[in-house]
């Protein structure tokens, strides 16, 4: 396998965060939190800044608890890699309204641009068919990123999305994490349970 | 009045607590939860392949104004110590009950060092560690400490001891 991906990080962010309304959306760690922010910073993106591995997880306590709602977790294929189990266990509770998007540049971007496991043997969106994901897309042009974002509004749809390795400008959200769970809340309206 | 196990009276408190999600490792210590928590509809009990997932699900249903609770033994309080950092950040509650291996009659060696090290562990991680010895007042530490976990919005963990949750026979 190689590392094919040649779309923009932020023009897929922007297309897959388009007109986002009530959506609520868990980014992982590193680039895909900065590229959801420059997005839009808005109240229903719960950024982590940390906590590797753990931004499928979140998503799927978020959906359990929030039915009505869609869920989007957006992240990268490090942060995906780290935490694999999670797609069996999400598989598993079959949540309708989670779906996860990976940003797919086959690189570790925060740490130096190491190779991830993607660029060298690993596809993310077949592992998750084998752990039981009814829905699996990858996507290499924007054409199919298009076609992807309102399946990724209506679908429990694990998405896997080739993007270029180039590095873009940090587009940093706050970072508190005590604030960003607060106003999340506020804005779920949520705050008082 | 029908007597009730300590495992059950520990089930009601997480009711009374308003539980709404439990997400486990499998473990012998902690199935009559496990069944119970699968048997009720108002409860979604949800199984992990790695402990730390839990705690990133419970910060998920505490996002979406739910309380969980995560079911798991010592062993598995090792793969937790990086996600800790998600509550502890954001200032979330969090609250699980570890079955506690390697410390009363053990028989297998291989559970002894994480048993050994599972409450300093937890500690230095910035969990509040409550333990629990003896069956007559397990389910009052659980109520406790569930309610010092999501009034307070701090981390707390529950030791179940092995003494309290029986040694595992392997002659059986």
């Amino acid at each position: 396998m190689r590392n094919d991906g040649t779309l923009n990080r932020r023009a897929v962010a922007a297309t897959l965060l388009r007109n986002p309304g009530e959506m609520l959306v868990v980014t992982g760690l590193g680039a895909p939190t900065y590229d959801a922010a420059a997005a839009d910073d808005r109240a229903l993106n719960f950024y982590l800044w940390g906590a590797m591995g753990g931004a499928a997880m979140v998503g799927l306590g978020l959906a359990l608890a929030e039915p009505s709602r869609r869920v989007l977790v957006l992240t990268g294929d490090g942060e995906m890699l780290m935490g694999m189990g999670s797609l069996a266990t999400i598989a598993a509770a079959a949540p309708a309204n989670l779906a996860i998007a990976v940003l797919d540049n086959a690189r570790y971007g925060e740490t130096g641009s190491q190779r991830s496991h993607t660029g060298l043997t690993t596809d993310l969106a077949a592992v998750a068919a084998a752990c039981g994901w009814a829905a699996t897309a990858t996507a290499r042009d924007m054409g199919e990123v298009e076609a992807l974002t309102p399946r990724l509004r209506h679908e429990a749809l694990f998405a896997v999305i080739r993007i270029s390795a180039e590095e873009e400008a940090r587009h940093l959200p706050p970072r508190d994490g005590a604030h960003l769970a607060d106003r999340f809340r506020r804005a779920l309206g949520v705050a008082g349970d | 009045m029908a007597e009730t196990s300590w495992q059950a009276r520990v089930y009601a408190a997480l009711k009374a607590a308003r539980i709404a999600q439990v997400g486990y490792v499998p473990d012998a210590g902690h199935a009559h939860l496990i069944e119970a928590a699968h048997a009720d509809p108002d409860i979604r009990a949800v199984v992990l392949t790695t402990e730390e997932e839990g705690i990133a699900l419970a910060a998920g249903a505490w996002l979406g104004g739910q309380r969980a609770v995560l079911l798991m033994q010592s062993s598995g309080v090792g793969n937790c110590i990086n996600m800790l950092s998600l509550p502890v950040n954001c200032r979330m509650p969090f609250f699980t009950l570890v079955t506690m291996r390697g410390e009363w009659a053990e028989f297998n060696p291989w559970q002894v060092p994480m048993g050994a090290a599972t409450q300093a562990v937890l500690t230095a991680a910035g969990v509040h560690v409550r333990r629990a010895e003896h069956p007559d007042d397990a389910a009052e530490i659980v109520a406790a400490s569930a309610a010092l976990a999501f009034d307070s919005a701090v981390p707390v963990a529950v030791l179940l001891s092995q003494r309290l949750i029986g040694a595992k026979d392997f002659a059986k």
